[in-house]
């Protein structure tokens, strides 16, 4: 029973199901740090996977349609600070404005621009050489078979921690969520690094989006995504604004999905209603369990006024 | 505060009320309204409503027929507001309902507005009220020559199947179509996934995953999110059998075979019975045998001939028995019931 | 009785009102602008999409009473909004809460079929208070008690809900009517005498004439939720900042370290804001299955019968302030919005895409609004130290 549910299929359709809430999750964590609740994340998310879509569609390069993405998560994050962080507008509004507006845009878009639902090519796995055949308990399928994006996002997870915890540039993400009158006071331009932290979860979103509508999916349909952006938000909280946190977050998140799916897929008797339900409740419940340490940015949504 | 500025404005809005009075427009252009829950371009129920109206207009012409459709109505409460507007209107000679979950909103809206005419579906309750019409599809039909079709062709005795919620007409047309598989070879196991949602793609294309890592060689689904389980198929050169609206050009070379939706075959009756006179309290179902349903083998396929002409008989064949009743696909309380003429028309 | 210099306060008063929402009208011009661009681009007249977004709203007798319908669930979880974020719990939950609400209250309902509409409507509607508060009470229990965020929990809690309740729709409260296999997953509909009555005003013979009808809002849904809701705004804001209750959730969410030093229990408080914001959304919920939809029914998403207002609800209860009061006119704003751009989306035949879209951008600009808005009232608040006091009654 047991090896029947937890196949190499299962642990890898885990890594490829938790790959869109590393990437939203991770630029949500550095936009959380240094003090902006992005909740537009879901929004950012399906532009950037329209026009990831659409540019694979019309170039047929995935490559460009990644740079697509990139470009308008930058467009739609620099907004995003505009509003946030210049204007200083009421956080959780804006973002859901901006889930809204994106929500729209992106559909708008999808009917004016494509009209019905079409594949691309996107990005194929890759076989990693060597590692991709190992049969023991099916690594090679579990780890080493996935798109580029999949890599790209769990390479991510390293390289974030260690920029903010151990670089100049992750000190001053930290010191102006932690404390932003402080953090000026010592010189960090508050405004500047906030912008950097909001454009870069913009960016990180879009990339998210893409991963699924030109990697994982390969096609798009009018809100792709079902809320997917907002789980990566709830996953920041989870992983308590710590990259591993957040690894930790979608996989046991994606992994109880995964296992779901594979328990009806094989015709165990279990109403679909609770299998549907158990990533959200086993999430909260580890939680509970979870270490009671927390870190939050002490300064999270709000604005930053100098002299207050 | 802004309470005192926010009740002069609505008093003034208000009072433009009296000056607005609703223009009854009196022509012989057929007009409809519809609301529907999806998008039109959904290649699944929306779609299959959307381009019946559409069929309609290019036969009627657009002097003759004219159609509004309000989508990706999801929201219960909006469709209430578009209903009741299009109702008190005047303008129209039919007002549909295009989704099961708006049943409740015609039940009470139909009552207030006698002289117009009323559909809803996919359901064949007609609330005994004289201005409604109800619609359904017996997609088990379908389903049951998809099943029987994709039993012949797997190889590896291993069916996928991505369904939404596990009621009306996606659960008819895969209990059809597990009946189809066994009619053929009781041997297949069929594995059917309901992911809960109509919408959610990234979950439809891991359940469709996760039966292609089963060893399923065929995917078929119902619901508009089966867009994600039709790309798994084509990149993983699984078969897919569709239902709803056609999905030939997305599947591409993994289509086989679609069972379509033909509302307009209904539409034309209920259209005839209005300029008729009457109103409703009919139902109608859409079968193999009055042309409602349409089996559609993927134009996209690239099949040879002689296999075309083979399936094509195959096809026939089983439609037959179907319709002549040789061929019982479901017990009857968990067949699509009969369509319902009430014996009396209001009183 | 009102003197000369009263009358002229007054007047200061209304103006400096009008300049306190100069900044909101220039952002809803600015983000109307912006849309127009997109209707140009699609080839539809932007002033004509405007101008039948207002007729939507507001520009016939049942176009208004729309709006006030589609507001009512708004404000009710706005309402629960005001008390969670005032008393520092961020609830997205709304959602959820408005299912738990709702589930529970038509549960009621149904097995009361037989009492009279006295009984049955006040004991649904205190289920629904009830089951929401205790939904909600889990996201706050588990925030005060196991430090498990709040907005994680509740976006959680939400797909939670609705599974339940989907579940329960095609199982234990399936209409027996729907039994066979062929089923839309709803529940029986409620008794006659259950029906939240509908809400018109009889109109003297004089004003009769201006309005064309003597029976205002007679020939629409508009049903009593709508006085409940604003009467419970009233009391909420009396409950906020007329009583201990109040200063206590308010004195948690400003600081929860001096809260403590007072001799708060921080936890407890934590837990009833938490508590009261699910029961008002449990409220939304219940209101709008005996007030509209006469019976609860599912298409497996949550919007399909909240029709968002969880998550609206947050958006009018910060759009007010974070004030019951101030979330009235917020969410008859945010419901005339919804109402109209469905009605733009029929007359214009332009994509319900558009209209979302279009929704965001007016929300992003209006909260943009927020900073001119602050600083104007800043400018006027040092101003107002050198002059007289205005009396009390002109800011009421």
């Amino acid at each position: 029973m047991i090896e029947q549910i937890l196949t190499a299929s299962v642990f890898a359709s885990t890594i490829r199901l938790a790959t869109p809430y590393i990437l939203a999750g991770l630029g949500e964590t550095f936009s959380q740090r240094s003090g902006v609740l992005n909740l537009g994340v879901d929004g950012v998310m399906l532009m950037g996977a329209f026009f990831a879509f659409y540019t694979a569609l019309i170039t047929g390069s995935a490559v460009l349609g990644v740079i697509a993405a990139l470009g308008v998560g930058l467009i739609l994050g620099l907004a995003t600070a505009f509003i946030s962080v210049t204007l200083k507008a009421e956080q959780g509004i804006s973002g859901i404005g901006i889930y809204l507006f994106g929500l729209g845009m992106s559909e708008l878009l999808f009917q004016q621009w494509i009209g019905t639902p079409k594949s691309v090519t996107g990005f194929p796995d890759i076989f990693i050489p060597g590692l991709s055949d190992i049969e023991f308990l099916g690594i090679g399928e579990i780890f080493f078979q996935h798109n580029i994006l999949v890599y790209v996002a769990f390479l991510l997870i390293p390289l974030s921690s260690f920029v903010l915890n151990h670089t100049t540039l992750g000190l001053m993400i930290r010191a102006v969520g932690q404390n932003p009158q402080a953090a000026d006071a010592m010189g960090v331009n508050v405004t500047r690094v906030r912008y950097a932290t909001v454009a870069f979860c913009g960016v990180m979103a879009a990339l998210a989006g893409a991963s699924l509508s030109i990697a994982l999916l390969k096609v798009f349909q009018q809100n792709l995504t079902s809320g997917l952006g907002f789980i990566a938000v709830a996953l920041v909280y989870f992983g308590r604004w710590r990259p591993y946190g957040i690894l930790a977050g979608a996989l046991l998140f994606s992994f109880v999905n995964a296992v779901q799916l594979q328990i009806s897929a094989i015709g165990l008797d279990v109403p679909s209603e609770f299998a549907v339900m158990a990533p959200y409740v086993i999430t909260i419940i580890a939680l509970v369990f979870a270490s009671k340490q927390t870190e939050k940015p002490t300064a999270l949504t709000r604005p930053f006024e100098r002299g207050e | 505060m802004s309470k005192i500025r926010f009740s002069a404005v609505l008093v003034v809005l208000v009072l433009l009320t009296g000056i607005l009075s609703a223009v009854h427009a009196q022509d012989d252009v057929f007009r409809v309204a519809a609301v529907a829950p999806s998008a039109t371009t959904d290649l699944a129920f929306s779609q299959s409503m959307f381009d019946a109206l559409t069929l309609i207009q290019a036969e009627m012409g657009e002097d003759m027929f004219q159609f509004d459709f309000q989508d990706g109505t999801f929201i219960v409460d909006d469709a209430a507001v578009a209903l009741r507007e299009w109702a008190a209107s005047g303008e129209y000679d039919l007002v549909i309902a295009h989704g099961s979950q708006y049943g409740t909103i015609i039940q009470e809206l139909a009552p207030e507005f006698p002289e117009v005419s009323f559909a809803w579906g996919t359901d064949v309750n007609t609330f005994g009220l004289p201005n409604v019409f109800a619609y359904t599809a017996a997609a088990e039909q379908g389903g049951f020559i998809n099943g029987a079709v994709a039993a012949s062709l797997t190889e590896s005795n291993v069916i996928g199947v991505v369904g939404p919620i596990e009621v009306g007409d996606a659960k008819l047309y895969v209990d059809g179509f597990k009946v189809g598989v066994a009619f053929v070879n009781a041997d297949i196991n069929v594995l059917v996934t309901y992911i809960q949602s109509f919408s959610d793609v990234t979950l439809a294309t891991e359940a469709a995953n996760a039966h292609i890592a089963n060893g399923a060689d065929i995917l078929t689904g119902s619901a508009q999110m089966v867009v994600g389980p039709i790309a798994v198929a084509v990149e993983e050169e699984a078969l897919w059998f569709g239902t709803q609206s056609s999905q030939a050009d997305l599947a591409a070379t993994s289509g086989v075979l679609f069972q379509v939706y033909r509302w307009d075959v209904i539409l034309n009756d209920m259209i005839a019975s209005i300029q008729g006179g009457t109103l409703g309290g009919e139902s109608y179902v859409l079968t193999l045998e009055n042309g409602g349903l349409e089996m559609q083998i993927s134009e996209a396929a690239e099949m040879e001939e002689e296999a075309m002409e083979v399936l094509q008989s195959t096809i026939e064949d089983y439609a037959t028995q179907i319709v002549s009743g040789d061929i019982v696909i479901l017990p009857e309380a968990e067949a699509t019931p009969e369509p319902q003429a009430t014996e009396e028309a209001g009183s | 009785m009102t003197s000369q210099p009263h009358r002229l306060a007054w007047a200061t008063a209304l103006l400096y009102r009008a300049q306190g929402i100069l900044p909101l009208a220039i952002a809803l011009l600015l983000a109307l602008i912006v849309a127009s661009a997109l209707l140009l681009a699609l080839n539809a007249s932007p002033i004509e999409a405007y101008s039948s977004m207002l007729r939507g709203a507001f520009g016939t007798e049942n176009a208004t009473a729309e709006t006030l319908v589609k507001a009512i669930p708004i404000l009710f979880v706005a309402i629960g909004i005001c008390i969670a974020f005032r008393g520092g719990v961020t609830n997205i939950g709304g959602e959820g809460q408005m299912i738990a609400g709702a589930v529970a209250g038509i549960t009621v309902t149904l097995a009361l079929a037989q009492a009279p509409g006295i009984v049955i409507i006040p004991a649904a509607i205190v289920a629904a208070f009830v089951v929401g508060a205790l939904y909600g009470g889990i996201a706050g229990f588990l925030k005060a008690y196991f430090n498990v965020n709040e907005i994680l929990s509740t976006i959680m809690l939400n797909q939670v809900a609705v599974q339940l309740m989907n579940f329960l729709l095609n199982g234990p409260l399936l209409d027996p009517a729907e039994a066979g296999a062929n089923h839309i997953p709803k529940t029986a509909r409620i008794a006659e005498a259950a029906e939240l009555p509908r809400l018109s005003f009889v109109l003297p013979e004089a004003v009769a004439g201006i309005f064309g009808t003597a029976d205002l809002f007679g020939r629409t849904r508009l049903h009593y939720g709508l006085v409940l809701a604003v009467l419970l705004a009233a009391l909420t804001y009396i409950l906020l900042w007329r009583t201990i209750i109040g200063y206590r959730i308010r004195a948690v969410g400003e600081s929860e370290r001096a809260a403590r030093y007072a001799g708060i229990h921080v936890k407890r408080y934590m837990v009833l804001s938490m508590m009261l914001a699910g029961g008002f959304a449990g409220l939304a919920g219940i209101v709008q299955v005996l007030g509209l939809q006469y019976r609860l029914q599912t298409d497996g998403s949550p919007a399909g019968f909240t029709g968002s207002a969880g998550f609206n609800g947050i958006v009018a209860a910060l759009f007010g302030g974070l004030n019951p009061l101030g979330a009235v006119p917020a969410a008859i704003f945010f419901g005339g919005l919804l109402v109209g751009a469905q009605k733009m989306q029929r007359d214009l035949e332009v994509s319900a895409s558009l209209i979302t879209a279009i929704n965001g951008l007016i929300v992003v600009f209006v909260v943009s609004s927020q900073i001119f808005t602050r600083r104007i009232t800043r400018r006027q608040q040092a101003a107002l130290r050198e002059r007289p006091p205005i009396p009390e009654e002109a800011s009421a």
